[in-house]
Parts: structure tokens; sequence; C-alpha cells
């Protein structure tokens, strides 16, 4: 397989504040090769969005202390001094945010903040840095892009504007684009439209993409591998098929069924996790996850488990105390809608599942 | 889930709002209006759970509004236990917040932040002059901040001392306090992280089913409202669309918005997830300015010359569904378009 494009080794981002330090990345690897798309999936505070920032050099302003590698084509963003940063930034990787209006400038027209983007990077005309803002805003699905190129951002909509940002994300032609949120802002039918064009953009360019998002709906869409992150950490690594097929963390698991789902039997009593994240400057000791997890014990709240590959599952990493056979009795009968006792149960004893020892919980008023 | 007996608590006719654009900076006159609610009309039935669900601008927390009488109707009736709501004032519209109680989206802005969470919680209590005795009232707002999963002994504790999700709770109890025979609850879970939106969910249908609640449930996600309603309006620039039961309206949806909605969600499962999505064009038009007859005739993949000139009525589709349209989609347009539809109707 060729080399990865960025590779991310044991990085670690810190901020020291009034409170103490936060902890937002606390030892995470990854990798990402061209042309594929990688998920990143957690809930706020769990150190998604620090951890792209970090790609693009944005925490050292912050006061962040980051420590380990991000390997871009051999060179170490980490490390890498600043005017070089500027040089890959907007270049030869591109951001797209949440807020594609707080994220355009409001007196500037798109045309202009387009073209900006193109002569930041390249030595040319202006009036070619503008022939490729009308090419863009085109590339992008804008129709009449000679008339909107000359339009102030507020007579774009939401999912127009969105579609400008990804435009003067790709103005350089990046190699890995990362996309933080870039549809949480916007309608579902939108969503939709912005999806399948960040997937027919990377089809034509080629380009990695990371996409950071709370949503498993829409990871599942698009992403060739997901890595699931809990307070800081990466928890759950594996491939879009094995995160919805057999996934190991029990985290992973709260995620996939504590959302109702379009396809799931109506009525199905949702499984919330219990608890909340935990705070980044004290964190748990052992398994982050130990409080809020279902099927905790007593040697999860001393150790603190590291990500290990998960056996028979080439590709999966996972970092639990929970034994692998335990662990896919634990899913199996979350999915059979087996009672939350008699799981933990089977985590605490390992004692495997009996057909028929509980009814499954079906739905309570039937159609 | 239901404990509906059938009757209608609510009866929305004919209900209207224009908000007003203005020019001018002294002298102001009007020179359009955002229909934000164009001539709806829909029942409600005593204990159930109606969903509304359509994108931005659709007029769905105008209606919300519109029925808790925090707006005023345009033109109307909104018939509230036989009597007309729609242009009580004063004394009487007080009176009709003891029935009816609001839990808005943002859990942050919702709540003062100078305010304790007790008498936040307490407020209903002050503004009606009910349990006078000091600490009578303490103890009943301590009963309801342990009814919806908050510690009661929290009572002193400021609104940013919570989370995200307990500030959601806090919002619930203030909402029931007065014990209400209707909650309007306009987005409640869309600012939540997903682990925690499950907890206010099931803490909303727990409430439900003990106090006998007649729900209306605002949401853009439509898993969600599956989840949670018993039936569902569809709305799309001011107009409900289609209204049908959960389980009609998302086995065999029948205007082609709602089919386009259901197609455009996000399936967590990858397998499903990456089928042909039927997706639609462009952006929801402004409200200020809607397309004429239908107003969904410019995105919709259907649309006939009759859509652009006849405005279709919201008629009987069959199977208890009602919906606006002139060509409604058929059972194999279903199928092929939206193949976790036909595995919700398999299970039925």
């Amino acid at each position: 397989m060729s080399e990865p494009l960025l590779s991310v080794e044991d990085l670690r981002v810190s901020f020291h504040t009034d409170d103490g330090v936060v902890h937002a990345v606390d030892g995470i690897s990854y990798s990402v090769r061209t042309g594929k798309t990688l998920g990143i999936v957690g809930e706020s505070g769990s150190g998604k969005s620090v951890s792209s920032l970090t790609t693009l050099g944005l925490t050292r302003t912050q006061g962040g202390r980051i420590e380990g590698r991000m390997m871009f084509e051999g060179r170490d963003l980490v490390t890498l001094p600043d005017d070089q940063m500027r040089r890959i930034r907007g270049n030869e990787i591109a951001m797209i945010f949440q807020d594609p209006l707080s994220s355009l400038h409001p007196f500037y027209k798109v045309g202009a903040q387009l073209t900006e983007a193109v002569l930041a990077h390249r030595d040319v005309s202006k009036k070619t840095a503008r022939n490729r803002a009308v090419e863009l805003l085109e590339l992008v699905g804008i129709p009449d892009p000679r008339r909107r190129v000359d339009q102030y951002p507020h007579e774009f909509s939401g999912g127009m504007r969105q579609r400008v940002m990804i435009g003067m994300a790709l103005a350089n032609e990046p190699k890995l684009l990362i996309a933080d949120e870039p549809t949480t802002a916007l309608d579902v039918t939108v969503q939709a439209q912005i999806l399948a064009l960040l997937e027919d953009l990377q089809d034509r360019l080629g380009m990695a993409i990371i996409i950071i998002t709370h949503d498993l709906g829409v990871v599942a869409a698009i992403a060739d591998e997901i890595a699931v992150m809990y307070a800081g950490r990466i928890v759950e690594h594996a491939s879009t098929e094995q995160i919805f097929g057999a996934p190991q963390h029990p985290y992973t698991w709260g995620l996939l069924k504590s959302i109702p789902r379009l396809d799931s039997p109506r009525g199905e009593e949702l499984v919330p996790i219990a608890g909340r994240p935990p705070s980044l400057i004290h964190r748990p000791s052992g398994c982050h996850f130990s409080p809020r997890c279902p099927y905790v014990q007593d040697a999860c709240k001393r150790v603190d488990p590291r990500l290990a590959p998960v056996p028979d599952q080439p590709g999966q990493a996972v970092a639990c105390l929970l034994e692998p056979a335990v662990r896919s009795q634990i899913w199996q009968g979350l999915k059979d809608g087996r009672e939350s006792d008699t799981l933990r149960e089977l985590a605490s004893t390992g004692a495997p599942l009996r057909a028929g020892a509980s009814t499954p919980t079906t739905s309570e008023a039937g159609p | 889930m239901t404990v509906s007996d059938g009757t209608p608590l609510i009866e929305v006719r004919n209900l209207i709002k224009h908000f007003p654009i203005k020019r001018g900076v002294v002298i102001q006159h009007k020179v359009g209006a955002v229909k934000a609610v164009d001539d709806i009309s829909f029942d409600v039935a005593r204990g159930e759970t109606l969903g509304i669900v359509g994108e931005t601008g659709c007029g769905k927390s105008t209606t919300a509004r519109l029925l808790c009488r925090l707006l005023d109707p345009s033109s109307g009736t909104i018939i509230f236990e036989g009597e007309d709501i729609a242009q009580r004032k004063g004394d009487d519209l007080k009176a009709l917040r003891r029935e009816m109680q609001m839990i808005f989206q943002d859990p942050y802005s919702s709540l003062n932040p100078r305010k304790s969470v007790g008498s936040i919680i307490a407020d209903p209590f002050v503004i009606h002059g009910l349990h006078k005795n000091e600490g009578e009232r303490k103890k009943r707002v301590q009963q309801l901040m342990d009814r919806v999963g908050l510690n009661p002994e929290h009572y002193n504790r400021y609104p940013h001392e919570f989370s995200g999700g307990q500030r959601q709770r806090i919002g619930v109890a203030r909402a029931i306090a007065l014990e209400p025979k209707v909650l309007v609850a306009d987005e409640p879970v869309s600012a939540l992280d997903v682990s925690i939106q499950a907890q206010v969910l099931n803490l909303l249908r727990a409430l439900q089913r003990e106090m006998g609640l007649t729900l209306i449930f605002i949401a853009h996600d439509l898993s969600v409202v599956r989840h949670m309603c018993d039936r569902v309006a569809v709305m799309y620039l001011g107009k409900v669309v289609e209204l049908a039961p959960s389980q009609a309206l998302y086995s065999y949806p029948r205007h082609p918005y709602t089919g386009a909605l259901l197609s455009a969600v996000p399936v967590p499962d990858p397998t499903t997830a990456r089928h042909q999505r039927q997706l639609l064009t462009g952006d929801v038009p402004s409200p200020a300015n809607p397309p004429s007859a239908c107003r969904f005739h410019t995105r919709c993949p259907k649309a006939q010359e009759l859509c652009s000139k006849d405005e279709p009525p919201l008629e009987d589709k069959g199977g208890a569904t009602v919906a606006a349209c002139h060509y409604p989609l058929s059972r194999e347009e279903v199928a092929k378009n939206l193949p976790m539809a036909l595995s919700a109707a398999a299970e039925a």
C-alpha cells in the first residue's frame, strides 16, 4: 500500500488555563491516504476539532502545548516553522468550517474572498485569479457563477454559502481537505446536497478528506474509515463497515443505540448513555469512559486501556478491557434488544448468553 | 405509546401569520409580508404526540408560538377545549398559560443566568400565585427537580453550573410546574450532544405517559420525530403539505417533499446510506415571495404544468393520510427511492 498522505503519531495537545491543564487531545494516532475519507466522530469536548486545527497549526497561537508527530509528505507539521506552515495552510491542506455565515467576511464580495485565497498562494494576475474564482463557483455547483461572483455573502443561502466555503478551500487544489462539521448548520435536504458534492469532488480531484462530525449518519454515507473519539482519545478505529457492523467499544454502542433511526422498529426504546462527558482537566482514573460505561469492571477504574488491535478483525482497534468474546456477545445482545441487566451480568461473569434467557424488548405499543 | 382517546383537544382552522416587511426610517410603510404560516388547519387529539417537521423557514416554530399564543395570529381560529383562544388577551391569556407550556430549543439562552434554578422553576408559581407558602413552594420545586432527573440539592445553583442536557431538564421542570395539558416542545434536543438527546427524549415520553400530556413536538430531525410522534405534519413554506399517522408517513409518504426529506436523512448504516439519494435541487425559496400555486413546484421532481397554476388542496390520499399534491408518489416510486421506507413498511 502507498505511503499515507498524513500520518499522525501520538499527538498530544494541552492548554494551560486558570483552572488547570486541559488535555484536549491525549495521544492519538491516525493516518489518511490520498483519495480516502477518514471520519472522526465524537461529542463536543472530545478533542475532535482540536486535533484537526492542530493539523493546520491553528492551535499554536492559543498557547497550546503540542507533542507528537504529524508527518505530511515528509514534513512534521508539529515542528514546521510558521512561514512554511503558512504555505501549506489553504494550499496543500484546506479546511471547511461548520458555520458558513461566520466564516465568510460580510463586507467583501465572495469573488474578492475567493481570489484572495488564490492570490495568497499563486503568483498570478488578478484577472486570472478572478477567472479561477468563477471556475470554482461553477465547480461547487453555484448556478450563474459570473453574476454570483460579484455578490455579498448575505445574498447567498446557507447551503450556497457552504458551497462557497468549499470552493474557497479547493482554490489551490489541496491534497487534504478537512471538513469540521460541514453540514451541521444545514437542513437535511441541503446536507444531502453538500455530502454528494464532497464525494463528487473527491472522485474528480482525488484529494484525501477528514470529516469531523457528531452524526454517525453523515460518516456512514461518505467515510472509508472511522475514528471514534472520547475525552481526547481515540477509543475505536475501524473501517466504516466494521464500526456499524461489529462495533467493539461500549461508547460506540452507546452512540449507535441512543439515536432513533429511520430503519429501526418504531417505538424501540432508546438507550441513552448515562451521565455526561468528563471534564478534560480532571479526567476519571482508569478508562475515561468507565464512569458512564454500563459494563464497567473493577479493573476499568484502575487500568487505562490503550488502543489495541481486535483479533480476527484486520484494521480494527479498540481501547477496552472487556474480553473480545464478551464484547461481541454484548453487541449481539444489544442488537437483539436484550435486557440491559442481562448484558451487564454477561460483562462481569463472561458466561455466554443462553438463547431465550430473556425476552427481547420489542416495541411497547404495536403499530 | 398513545394515550389518546381520539377527541380533538385543539382544532386549528385557517391559521395565518404574516410578518410585515417595512421600509422607511421615520414614516414606515409596509412593502410586503413574510408569509410564515399561511392558512393551515389541523387537529390535535387529547393525549397524542403530534410532530411538526420541515426545513428552516417552513413556519414550524411560528406555528408553535401561535399555538401557545406567544404570537398573535394574523387571522384564523385556534379552538382549545371548545373555546377560540386566537384572540385572547390579558387575564384570559394568562389563564391559558396554565394549560399550555413550551420547551425551547436553546437551553443556554432560555434560562435567566442571574436566577438560581430554584427560582427559575418556581417562577410559574409566583406568576400564578400558587403555593404561596415559602416552604411548600420549595418542596414542590424540589419534587419537580427530582421528577426530571435533577438533584434536588442543586436548588440554589445557577444555570451555568449545569450541562446542556441538565439545563434542558430545568426547562422541562419549569414547563410542567403548572401541570399543563399541552406541552409544545420546539426542537428540544437539537442543541444537545447525541448521547444526551436520548435522555431528554425518554424523559419527555415518560412525563407524557404519567401526566397524560398532549405533546406537540417540533423538530427538523425526521428520525427523532418518528420515534416520538403518533402523527406527523410536514410543513413547507408556511403550508402543511402532508399530515399522516407516523407509520403511514414513514412507510408510504405521498407528497414528493416528504419523500425527498426522508431520502435525505443520513442513516447510520453504510449499506443503506450509500443508496442513490433522491437529491432536491436548490434551496427553500423565500417565504416573503413564495412560488405560485403549489409552493414546492420549483424543486419538485414530479412537477407538471398544473402545479404552477393550481394550488393543490390538502385532501385525503387514503390510509388516513392527507396530502396537498396533484401527483402524489406511487408505491413503485417509494420502493425505488426509499429503501428504508420499505423495511419500515415490512415490519408493520
